[in-house]
């Protein structure tokens, strides 16, 4: 008698448990990581300072020349140290690196004269090229980008390109120049003619090892109105805008709460907006190890496939 | 009293300047005393009233240009009431109310999006053609996708970027 009953009350029980099984449901969030997780792994030791800073100490073998940080600085990281990964900043560099083994993106500066292949389905020969002066350039990591200017028709036109798009086809730099800002957004408030470059403009040749030029041109600003208060940016490529603003302007300018004299002596806030000597030190070692590695694959990959044209040719000659 | 609890509003600095300075993409210096002025900062969008520079050949827009009376924006045929890249727009120029297609933009844009120093339109009657017979200026390549009307204005530009 007691054993029929057993068997139908665990009969029961188990049916009445099913109900209660965890299932797997699709929600909105269930392709994503949670924050938690992810806190985790920022706060592991993988990602910590002392750990780059111990493999730093050890002696390199390879010099990384001084101005590599200067022609790279996109491989530099975001400097809010709160908002920073280091996981994450590595897997972009990686990244960069292999993007870089596929095109060729030359040495530039905010300044130089630059063409742009890009990819456009819309255009007839599937390409758009266009030239200008690069007047910002900036951008951590993955998300760098350039601006470049010109005047068209008469008429000022700006692209920002991101610098690892997978549109791009190719970067050309026509003109290697440095000016002495290190943006140049004031052109727009200058005459088109500090701003207008031919767009078969071929080009200009620079010795190999020699330093950069310095195009000190002073460009004479429009009167205002202006897109900005340049008098208040301190710009070093501007002929002097005395001329152009008022008596009260000139005494805001000097009002302490706008010039800030205090910024240049503030510790902390030097520390909070840029990255560690060190640090940069070692990323541009690493930079540097891997892409003289991926160079040497390149030129390996080239030699291959000379050998096998030769040989083919001489089948053909056969 | 009621000074202390309800306290006036300081006059605005730019209005104890005496002159009125517009930023952004409606520009303009007026020398005349201050009527009204906002100190709000300026949004660089295509609203109503915004002026816009016609860009194509037709007489209508050079007249406009020579007597410096810019077209203005009277209405934006979407749903939002702010025009972007492409949006048709209604404009009155010269005491005229005429239809027009943005075809560059002084805002910011996306990548790979060229941005221009004036915001500029191209004057279509209302059957859908354009009212000039050549665009002065380039048009953004991105535009080059547009179907129906727009295809029109693509075959009048001279170049794009």
């Amino acid at each position: 008698m007691a054993a029929p009953c057993r068997k139908i009350i665990n009969q029961f029980v188990k049916r009445s448990l099913k109900c209660f099984e965890p299932r797997v449901i699709p929600c909105r969030w269930s392709n994503t990581v949670r924050n938690h997780t992810v806190e985790k792994h920022r706060h592991s030791p993988l990602s910590s300072t002392r750990e780059l800073v111990n493999q730093q100490d050890s002696p390199s073998d390879v010099m990384v020349p001084r101005e590599f940080r200067f022609v790279h600085p996109d491989f530099l990281p975001y400097p809010v140290w709160n908002r920073r990964d280091r996981v994450r900043e590595k897997l972009e560099r990686e990244d960069m690196l292999k993007r870089r083994a596929v095109i060729d993106i030359p040495e530039f500066y905010v300044g130089s004269i630059m063409a742009v292949t890009l990819a456009d389905k819309n255009a007839p020969g599937k390409q758009n090229r266009f030239v200008g002066i690069c007047i910002d350039r900036a951008g951590h990591g993955l998300y760098h980008y350039f601006v470049l200017r010109n005047a068209i028709d008469g008429q000022g036109v700006e692209i920002k390109y991101d610098m690892y798009n997978p549109l791009l086809l190719k970067i050309e730099v026509l003109k290697l120049e440095k000016r002495l800002d290190p943006q140049l957004y004031y052109l727009r408030d200058a005459p088109l003619e500090y701003s207008t470059f031919r767009l078969d403009m071929e080009p200009v040749s620079v010795l190999k090892g020699a330093q950069v030029p310095l195009n000190a041109i002073k460009v004479k600003m429009n009167p205002r109105p202006w897109c900005r208060r340049w008098e208040r940016h301190n710009l070093k490529g501007v002929l002097p805008l005395d001329d152009y603003i008022t008596e009260k302007m000139k005494k805001q300018k000097q009002h302490p709460q706008i010039e800030k004299p205090w910024e240049k002596h503030d510790l902390m806030l030097k520390a909070r907006t840029s990255i560690d000597d060190r640090e940069v030190d070692q990323i541009m070692t690493e930079v540097y190890k891997r892409k003289e590695k991926i160079q040497k694959e390149k030129f390996q990959k080239r030699g291959q496939e000379g050998k096998r044209e030769v040989k083919k040719a001489q089948e053909v000659k056969k | 009293m009621l000074g202390k609890l309800f306290p006036i509003p300081k006059m605005n600095k730019i209005a104890q300047a005496g002159v009125l300075v517009f930023r952004g993409p409606n520009a303009c210096v007026s020398a005349f005393p201050i009527q009204s002025f906002s100190t709000s900062p300026c949004l660089n969008q295509i609203i109503k009233l915004s002026r816009m520079k016609v860009v194509d050949n037709s007489m209508l827009g050079r007249k406009a240009e020579l007597a410096s009376k810019p077209a203005r924006v009277i209405h934006i045929y979407n749903k939002k009431g702010v025009g972007y890249l492409g949006d048709k727009v209604l404009v009155a120029i010269m005491g005229e109310k005429k239809r027009a297609y943005i075809v560059g933009l002084r805002q910011n844009q996306k990548e790979n999006v060229p941005r221009f120093d004036s915001n500029n339109i191209v004057l279509v009657e209302d059957n859908g053609t354009p009212t000039g017979t050549r665009i002065r200026v380039p048009i953004p390549s991105c535009l080059r996708n547009r179907e129906g009307d727009f295809t029109k204005i693509l075959s009048i530009a001279t170049k794009f970027v």
